[in-house]
C-alpha cells in the first residue's frame, strides 16, 4: 500500500479515535462481564448454618446443606479413629499439608476440633461430585478387604478415609475440604450444636462480603 | 406477478441471489450418499429452533419450577410431549448428522485447500453446537442435568490461577444453582442460536465461494463446457434440491420412528437419572454425559498419572521424527524445544489439568487437519493403505471411546480408554508422515460416477 498523498494528521487522528473506541468498548463491556459474577444475594447466601448434633449416635452421619453444598458431620467411634491412625500410609496427604483445605484448627491428625466429630464438605476435590459414605470398614463396602472405612466417589473412583483424606493414586488431587465451623456451648446439656460457616462465634467469615 | 418481481428486484438482489446460490450454482454431478448430511443438519437446526420456540412458551427457567414445568409440558400442555420429544430427539440426531457430515470430509479430503476456512468455520460451528447442547441439558433440572453441569464446569477450575474464578463466573454462584440455570437458559435460547445461525450462513457463503468438493476430490472448475460452466457440474436447483428432499423424507421417517416409538432410546437420548429432580445432596451413582460427548469425556477421564510415561515417550518420538523431517537448524531447535517443554509439562502439571488439555486438544487438532494432511490426493479413493488404515483406526477408537465414556471407569476399561486416546491423538499427530509417504493412485481428470 502506498502512503503517497496521505494526510498524516488525519491518519493519526483516525488511529487515536480507533484506540479510544477500543478502550470505550472495553469499559462498556465491563458491566456485562461483571454482571455474571455471583450476585450480592448469592454471596449473602453463604450465611452460617446451625445444626443440632445431640441425637447423632456414634458411627452415624448427618448431611446438611451449607452454601448449596452438602456438608457431612460424622460422629466417629474409637475404632474409626484407630482406623484413621492406621491408614496414614494409604493416603496422599496424611498431615493435611495442603493449605486451604482446612482451617488451622482442623490441621491435625483427625482433621477436626474434637476427635469424635468431623465436619467435611461432601464435594469431591476432583470434579465436584458428592462421594458416597462407606463408613463401615472391611469388605462389605465392596472396596477391597482392607478398606478402613471412609467415602467413595462413584464418578471417577476417588477414595477418602474417615478424616476426608484422599487416597493415593486416585483422580482427586487433595483432601476433602473442612469448612470453617465452631461448637456452640449450651449451659444445660453441654455441647450439642455445631455452626458451619464461621470460625468462632462473633467473628463471621463470609467470602466476598468482608 | 412479473411486475411485482421486477419491483422487488429493483430494490433487492432477489433473482441474482436465487441464481448465484441455487439455479446457477454448479455442484459436482457425482455427489453420493455422504452428501446428504449437510442439508439434513440444516433441517435439524430448523426443527430445533421451531420446537424450541414452542417449548419456551411453557418452560420456566427457575430452579424451583423448571423440573415441574417440563413435566407440565409432558402431561398437561396439548401436544407438549410431542414438541418436547422432537426437541430432545433432535439434539441427538443433530450430532448424528454432524458426525456423518464431518466423516464425509475425512473420506474425501473436503477440508483441504482451498476449503480450509470452510472447514474451520464448520469446526467453530461444531463447538458452538456442543455448547448449545450442554447448556440445554441443564434446563430440565434433573439430577443428571445438575451433576453433569457441576462436573463439566468444574473442568474449568483445573486451569491454574484463574480456574476457580472462571468457574464461579460461569456459574454465577459458588455451586450450580438457580443463577446458573437462568443464564444457561439465556445462552441456550438466544445467544448461541444466534451464533449458530450466523455461522451456518457464513459456512454456506464460504462453501459457495470455493465450490463443493466431491467424492473424487478433484477440481471441477478446471474443465469448463462451451457455456463456461463446469462440465462436471449440475445446477444445485433443481438437481440437488430434489435429491436433498428425498434425503429429508427418509430422514423424517427415521426421526419420527424414534420420536413416537423410542424417544428415550433406552437411556441413550434421555437418561434415566434425569427423570428425578436435581438433588444437591445426592450425586447419581454414575455421572454420564449424553452419548455425543462421551468420546471427549473418555479422554478427560483416561488421563491419569499412569498414562504420563506413555505420553512422554510419544512426545519424545514425535519430536525425534520432526527433527529428522524439518530442514534448518532453527526449525530443528524449535521442534526440540516444543518436545522438551511438553515432556517437562507432563510431569510438572497435575494429571487433572492434562485431562482438560487433552480433551481440548482432541477438538483443536481437527482445526489443523488442512495443514497436517500432506497427501498429493484428496479423496480416499486414490489414497493408499496407510491413510485407509489410519482412518479406520481413528473411527474405531472414536466409537470405542464413546462407548467407554458411558461406562464406569474401572479395571481394564481405563486401560482401553487410554489406548483409544493415544490412537485418537496419533491419527492427527502422525498424519504429516503417513499421508505424505502413502502410495497414492493417480487422480482422474474428470469426475467418475460410481
Amino acid at each position: 500500500m502506498s502512503d503517497d498523498g496521505v494526510n498524516r494528521t488525519r491518519r493519526r487522528l483516525i488511529g487515536i479515535t480507533t484506540g479510544l473506541g477500543v478502550v470505550g468498548t472495553a469499559f462498556a463491556a465491563a458491566p456485562f462481564v461483571l454482571s455474571m459474577t455471583p450476585s450480592a444475594r448469592a454471596r449473602a447466601a453463604g450465611a452460617p448454618v446451625e445444626i443440632d448434633i445431640s441425637k447423632l449416635e456414634p458411627g452415624q452421619m448427618l448431611t446438611v446443606e451449607w452454601r448449596g453444598k452438602p456438608v457431612w458431620i460424622v460422629r466417629r467411634t474409637l475404632e474409626m479413629l484407630n482406623a484413621i491412625d492406621q491408614s496414614n500410609k494409604l493416603v496422599a496427604d496424611p498431615s493435611s499439608a495442603v493449605e486451604g483445605q482446612q482451617p488451622a484448627y482442623a490441621k491435625n491428625k483427625f482433621r477436626s476440633i474434637k476427635p469424635e466429630y468431623v465436619v467435611l464438605v461432601g464435594i469431591c476435590t476432583h470434579l465436584g461430585c458428592s462421594p458416597l459414605a462407606k463408613l463401615q470398614a472391611g469388605p462389605e463396602a465392596g472396596l477391597g478387604s482392607n478398606w478402613p472405612g471412609g467415602f467413595f466417589c462413584p464418578c471417577h473412583g476417588s477414595k477418602f478415609d474417615l478424616a476426608g483424606r484422599v487416597f493415593k493414586n486416585v483422580p482427586a488431587p487433595t483432601n476433602l475440604e473442612v469448612p470453617p465451623h465452631a461448637y456452640l456451648a449450651d449451659e444445660r446439656t453441654g455441647v450439642n450444636r455445631i455452626i458451619i460457616g464461621v470460625d468462632r462465634i462473633g467473628k463471621q467469615r463470609r467470602e466476598g462480603v468482608a | 406477478m412479473q411486475k411485482l418481481l421486477e419491483w422487488v428486484d429493483d430494490r433487492f438482489p432477489l433473482i441474482k441471489t436465487w441464481e448465484e446460490h441455487l439455479a446457477k450454482y454448479y455442484a459436482p454431478k457425482n455427489f453420493n450418499f455422504w452428501y446428504y448430511f449437510g442439508s439434513l443438519a440444516l433441517l435439524v437446526l430448523v426443527i430445533q429452533i421451531v420446537s424450541g420456540i414452542f417449548l419456551t412458551m411453557h418452560y420456566k427457567p427457575d430452579a424451583g419450577l423448571a423440573f415441574a414445568s417440563v413435566e407440565y409440558i409432558m402431561r398437561d400442555v396439548s401436544w407438549g410431549w410431542l414438541i418436547r420429544y422432537m426437541h430432545s430427539t433432535g439434539a441427538s440426531f443433530f450430532f448424528i448428522m454432524v458426525y456423518l457430515h464431518m466423516f464425509r470430509a475425512l473420506l474425501y479430503g473436503s477440508y483441504r485447500g482451498p476449503r480450509e476456512l470452510l472447514w474451520i468455520i464448520g469446526m467453530v460451528l461444531f463447538i458452538a453446537l456442543m455448547a448449545e447442547a450442554f447448556m440445554g441439558y441443564l434446563l430440565p433440572w434433573g439430577n443428571m442435568s445438575y451433576w453433569g453441569a457441576q462436573v463439566i464446569i468444574s473442568v474449568f477450575s483445573a486451569i491454574p490461577l484463574i480456574g476457580d474464578g472462571l468457574a464461579e463466573w460461569l456459574r454465577g454462584d459458588f455451586v450450580v444453582s438457580d443463577a446458573t440455570l437462568n443464564r444457561f437458559f439465556a445462552f441456550h435460547v438466544i445467544a448461541l442460536p444466534l451464533i449458530l445461525v450466523a455461522l451456518v450462513f457464513v459456512h454456506i457463503v464460504a462453501l459457495h465461494k470455493v465450490g463443493s468438493n466431491n467424492p473424487d476430490g478433484i477440481d471441477i472448475k478446471k474443465n469448463k463446457g462451451p457455456d463456461g460452466n463446469p462440465a462436471d457440474g449440475i445446477p444445485f436447483h433443481p438437481y440437488y434440491t430434489v435429491k436433498d428432499i428425498v434425503g429429508a423424507v427418509v430422514f423424517l421417517m427415521a426421526f419420527s420412528a424414534v420420536v413416537f416409538f423410542a424417544p428415550e432410546m433406552g437411556g441413550w437420548f434421555l437418561e434415566h437419572d434425569n427423570f428425578a429432580p436435581a438433588n444437591i445432596l445426592q450425586t447419581p451413582p454414575e455421572i454420564v454425559p449424553l452419548w455425543y460427548f462421551t468420546p471427549f469425556y473418555s479422554i478427560l477421564r483416561a488421563t491419569t498419572e499412569s498414562i504420563m510415561p506413555v505420553l512422554s515417550v510419544m512426545v519424545a518420538l514425535l519430536g525425534l521424527l520432526s527433527v529428522f523431517t524439518v530442514r534448518g537448524v532453527v526449525a530443528k531447535s524449535v521442534m526440540i524445544a516444543i518436545a522438551a517443554v511438553l515432556v517437562i509439562g507432563l510431569y510438572a502439571l497435575e494429571a487433572k489439568l492434562w485431562g482438560v488439555i487433552l480433551m481440548g486438544a482432541s477438538l483443536v487438532l481437527f482445526f489443523f487437519l488442512p495443514w497436517l494432511d500432506r497427501s498429493p490426493v484428496k479423496s480416499i479413493r486414490y489414497r493408499g493403505w496407510m491413510y485407509k488404515t489410519a482412518l479406520t483406526i481413528f473411527v474405531i477408537s472414536f466409537v470405542v471411546l464413546g462407548y467407554l465414556g458411558t461406562q464406569p471407569a474401572e479395571g481394564p476399561k481405563v486401560l482401553m480408554a487410554q489406548v483409544g486416546m493415544v490412537l485418537y491423538l496419533l491419527f492427527f499427530l502422525l498424519m504429516p508422515w503417513y499421508s505424505k509417504y502413502d502410495r497414492t493412485k493417480p487422480e482422474p481428470d474428470r469426475v467418475t460416477m460410481k
